[in-house]
Order: C-alpha cells, then sequence, then structure tokens
C-alpha cells in the first residue's frame, strides 16, 4: 500500500517535469551552476586550508636579542615564552651557533665570514613556532614589546596574504552560493507551481475524494526534489572530472599546489552538495505549495 | 447521524448564508434539500463536508463536531462521504475506470483492492462495458454514474448529491434517481440537494425547504412546495 502510493508519486512527479520540459531545465541549470559555485569554492578552501596547514609547520619567528643581555635574562625569557598558550616549540640560537649556521649557508665560500668569531656581529636568536598561522602576528607583535628584545622577524607576507586569501574564497563563494542558491529556490518554486497550477482542477477532486494534505503534496515535493537531485548531480560530475583533470595538468607544471586529492576529504563534500540540491528542491516546492493547498 | 444546532453562516464578504438553523437527519435517510438559488442549500452542504466552518452553532457528524475537527481528520471526514456534483468533475485525463479508481487510490487502497472493486461498482451503476472509454466519449447521464461510482466506491456513510440532474434530461434524471434510490436502500443516508420540483413531488420523502437562509418546512413525505 505504502509502495503504491511512492509509485503514484513517481509518475506524477516525472509527468509534470516531462510536461514543462524547458522550464524543468533551466531549474536544473541554475541548481548546478550554484552548487557548481558552492562546490568548487568549497575544494578551494579545502586546498588553501591545507597549503596554510603545511606552511604553518614553516613559518618561524625570529626573536633578536638586544645584544647585553645577561645569561640568566635569556634563561628567564626563554621560560616566559614557553609559558604562553599559542606557542608550539621554542629554540635558542645562540651567537656562535647562529654563525655556524651561516657558514654552512656560505659553503665553500665561508672564508668571508673568517675573522668574526672575535666581534660576532650576530644577535642571540629565538626561533618560535606557533600552535596555528592565525597566530604568527598576534604573537610577533606580543613579543616585540618584551625589554630585551631588539628586533621581530617573520615570513610576514606570505602568511597575511594566505590567511586573506582562503577568508576572501570562503565569504566570495558563499556569498555566490546564496544568491545562486535563493535563484534555484525561486525557479523551482515557479516550475512546480506551474505544475501546480495545470493540475488544479484535479487538486480541488483530490481534497472532495478524502486526499490528505501529504497525498496532495507528495508529487510536487517529489518533482522539486528531484529537479534539485538532478542539478546536484550535474554538479557533482562535473566538479569531480573537472577538479581531477586540473590535479592531473597541475602537477605536471607545479605552478601552483592543489595537495588535496584524498577521497575521504572531497567525498563528503560531493555527498554535502547532493544533500542540498535535494534540500533546494524540497524549499522551492514548499513555497510554491502553500497557498494551494488550503481547503 | 447530522445533527445541526442554531447553526448560523456568514462569509467574509457579510453574506448571510444561513440563520440559525437545526435540523436532525437520521442514518438510513433520504432527504431533499429544496429552495430558491441563494437560499443556503449549498452552504448546509459545504458545512456538513468541512468545506466551510459555522460562523455559529454545531454541526455534529457521527457524534464528532465538525467544526472543532482538527485539519489531519478532514480527510477522513471526507472518505466516508461521497459528493456527486452538478458539473460532475471527472477527471478528463482518465478512463472511467481510473476515475473511479482515483477514490480509492486517494484513499490509499492497493492495487489488487482497486482491481477487485471498481468493476463490481461500475456493473452496479450500470457501465460495465464503458470502463475504458474517457468522460468526454459519454452522454452526461452516464458521466453522472461515473461520478456516482466514484462517490459511492469507499463505502461512505453519507452520499451528498448537490443538484445531481442539473444537467441532465428528464428520462435520465429519473435512470439517476433509481441509482441513488437503491444506494440508499443499501443503508447509505442521502442528501440532495435539488431545483427538480417533479422528482421530489413524485418521491415523497423528507423535504427540508429553505429560503433566505432559514429552514421554513421539515416534513416527511413532503413535496416541492404547496402551491405546485
Amino acid at each position: 500500500m505504502k509502495l503504491n502510493i511512492v509509485g503514484y508519486y513517481f509518475r506524477e512527479a516525472v509527468q509534470s517535469i516531462w510536461r514543462n520540459s524547458w522550464l524543468s531545465m533551466a531549474s536544473i541549470g541554475v541548481v548546478a551552476v550554484s552548487l557548481f559555485i558552492l562546490g568548487s569554492s568549497l575544494l578551494l578552501v579545502l586546498n588553501v586550508n591545507s597549503m596554510v596547514g603545511a606552511l604553518e609547520s614553516r613559518v618561524e619567528i625570529n626573536v633578536f636579542i638586544k645584544d647585553k643581555t645577561t645569561p640568566a635574562q635569556i634563561k628567564e625569557m626563554e621560560e616566559g615564552l614557553r609559558s604562553m598558550p599559542d606557542i608550539s616549540e621554542v629554540r635558542f640560537i645562540s651567537k656562535t651557533q647562529a654563525l655556524e649556521e651561516m657558514k654552512e649557508k656560505f659553503g665553500d665560500k665561508k672564508e668571508i665570514l673568517s675573522g668574526l668569531e672575535e666581534k660576532n656581529p650576530l644577535p642571540d636568536t629565538f626561533r618560535i613556532k606557533t600552535a596555528s598561522i592565525e597566530m604568527v602576528q598576534p604573537l610577533a607583535q606580543q613579543i616585540e614589546g618584551l625589554p630585551q628584545v631588539d628586533q621581530v622577524r617573520y615570513g610576514q607576507n606570505v602568511v597575511e596574504k594566505l590567511v586573506a586569501f582562503g577568508r576572501w574564497v570562503r565569504l566570495a563563494g558563499l556569498v555566490a552560493m546564496i544568491l545562486f542558491a535563493i535563484a534555484a529556490v525561486f525557479l523551482i518554486a515557479t516550475t512546480t507551481r506551474l505544475s501546480v497550477y495545470a493540475r488544479r482542477r484535479e487538486i480541488g477532486i483530490m481534497k472532495y475524494l478524502g486526499a490528505t494534505n501529504w497525498f496532495v503534496r507528495g508529487p510536487f515535493l517529489l518533482e522539486g526534489m528531484l529537479l534539485g537531485f538532478l542539478g546536484s548531480v550535474l554538479a557533482v560530475m562535473v566538479i569531480y572530472f573537472g577538479y581531477f583533470s586540473l590535479v592531473g595538468t597541475i602537477k605536471v607544471s607545479l605552478l601552483f599546489m592543489l595537495t588535496v586529492t584524498d577521497p575521504g576529504l572531497i567525498l563528503p563534500v560531493l555527498e554535502g552538495l547532493v544533500a542540498l540540491g535535494l534540500i533546494i528542491g524540497a524549499a522551492g516546492s514548499t513555497i510554491s505549495m502553500r497557498k494551494f493547498l488550503m481547503v | 447521524m447530522i445533527h445541526l444546532y442554531n447553526v448560523t453562516k456568514i462569509y467574509p464578504n457579510g453574506v448571510k448564508a444561513l440563520s440559525d438553523v437545526t435540523l436532525s437527519i437520521r442514518k438510513g435517510e433520504f432527504v431533499f434539500l429544496v429552495g430558491p438559488s441563494g437560499a443556503g442549500k449549498t452552504t448546509l452542504v459545504r458545512l456538513i463536508f468541512r468545506e466551510e466552518l459555522p460562523t455559529r452553532g454545531q454541526v455534529i457528524f457521527n457524534g464528532k463536531n465538525v467544526g472543532r475537527m482538527r485539519m489531519v481528520e478532514v480527510p477522513y471526514l471526507r472518505r466516508r462521504i461521497g459528493m456527486v456534483f452538478q458539473d460532475f468533475r471527472l477527471l478528463p485525463q482518465k478512463t472511467v475506470f481510473e476515475n473511479v479508481a482515483f477514490a480509492l487510490e486517494v484513499a490509499g487502497s492497493g492495487r489488487r483492492d482497486i482491481r477487485k472493486r471498481v468493476p463490481v461498482i461500475l456493473n452496479m451503476v450500470g457501465l460495465a462495458g464503458k470502463a475504458g472509454m474517457y468522460p468526454a466519449q459519454l452522454s452526461g447521464g452516464e458521466q453522472q454514474r461515473v461520478c456516482v461510482a466514484r462517490a459511492i466506491v469507499n463505502n461512505p456513510v453519507l452520499i451528498i448529491a448537490d443538484e445531481p440532474t442539473g444537467n441532465l434530461d428528464p428520462e435520465t434524471s429519473w435512470e439517476l434517481m433509481k441509482l441513488l434510490m437503491d444506494i440508499n436502500r443499501r443503508g447509505t443516508t442521502v442528501i440532495m440537494a435539488t431545483h427538480a420540483w417533479d422528482i421530489v413531488n413524485a418521491m415523497k420523502k423528507r423535504v427540508l425547504a429553505l429560503t433566505g437562509g432559514r429552514l421554513i418546512r421539515d416534513e416527511e413525505q413532503g413535496a416541492y412546495c404547496y402551491e405546485a
């Protein structure tokens, strides 16, 4: 008996999608476009996040200490830094160590630096790693204010730009997606409203025969959800094949890192898109039916 | 089975369609509802069917206050009442069989049940040979019989016919009346709103006469009106 009704819903829904095929295609298209935008910006954010994560472990704050600081003060300062919650690692590099490092970097031209051992111009340094990349800038500013600190250096530009880029992509993607989703909801509402209108006589008779509201709504709800589903499947297919062919080309040229290729991370995004397509469809048909069913 | 207590209906536009109507209809009765156009016959029917709510007073159907009924209960009320309309209200794109089956589908019956029940009902209204035809291929009398078949297929306890003979010639009207009498003899209550005074006078059934929204006459074995 229940199966019977589902069969009836499907017959009616498919029939009216077919009857309004142009508008149905437009609805599917708009759903696909909006979900495509959402999906690609989500994937971009995913990649930016993973890049930020990869850089996070590399971005350090270099804290140069004033020349006449005593070892005791340095020790005290190190403890102070270690006790800060956002700092994950503190490494002390003395003047001599710094010079050794520099010599290593110069390789076979290290004679240039000879003689500097007597009067080493390099300062003692703390190298600090933070728990998250967003904390780099505020921490650097905080540390700069400490009395023994001469200067603070970190990869200002890279960090700021990356964080800002991630934020911007997220925002732009969200705004575009919301606008398109609203358009999609209303287009689906228009499509289902047409089929509600085409069958208003039938709806009236159904009411007289004692149909429940859900029985009357069923086919229209299903129609909207089918449109949303088809649109989302279209978007998912374009994103899926587009993304992996893009990853393929980029890996060769190495211009930009698309690091996320793990299906475990991408599949939830795609599934979410399909679910959203269904929700958009259901919302659209619900809007169109509200007026008509008050008997 | 049906009780109306001091029922008044005023439409939102201010028209007073019924004023202070009190009446009772017992199970198994055959009742004519007569009166000029605008007397409130259709409003009375709509109140029983819960298409409209009474402004004042109470409508009781089978012990339930129809006016206080929750929206989710309304479909189940309507499945126990079969409606026959003057304009038939058949679905043109469905066959006779499908039109009758539709009432069962709406009520959630299974396919096997539908295949068993529809032919029985079509046979009863004398349309066994026309199951595959579309409403447009049928005469007015035949279409009205499809409408009756659809109204009774769910085994309702009450049939409400709103001017069922309005679009039929006298001879077909009488065939329809025989059908309704038949249904009534099987125990189904029938309420028929009508202008057809000759039918009312000949049938000698209970007559409720409405004028200007008031119940002015209620008599067993009545006539359409005294002058006629």
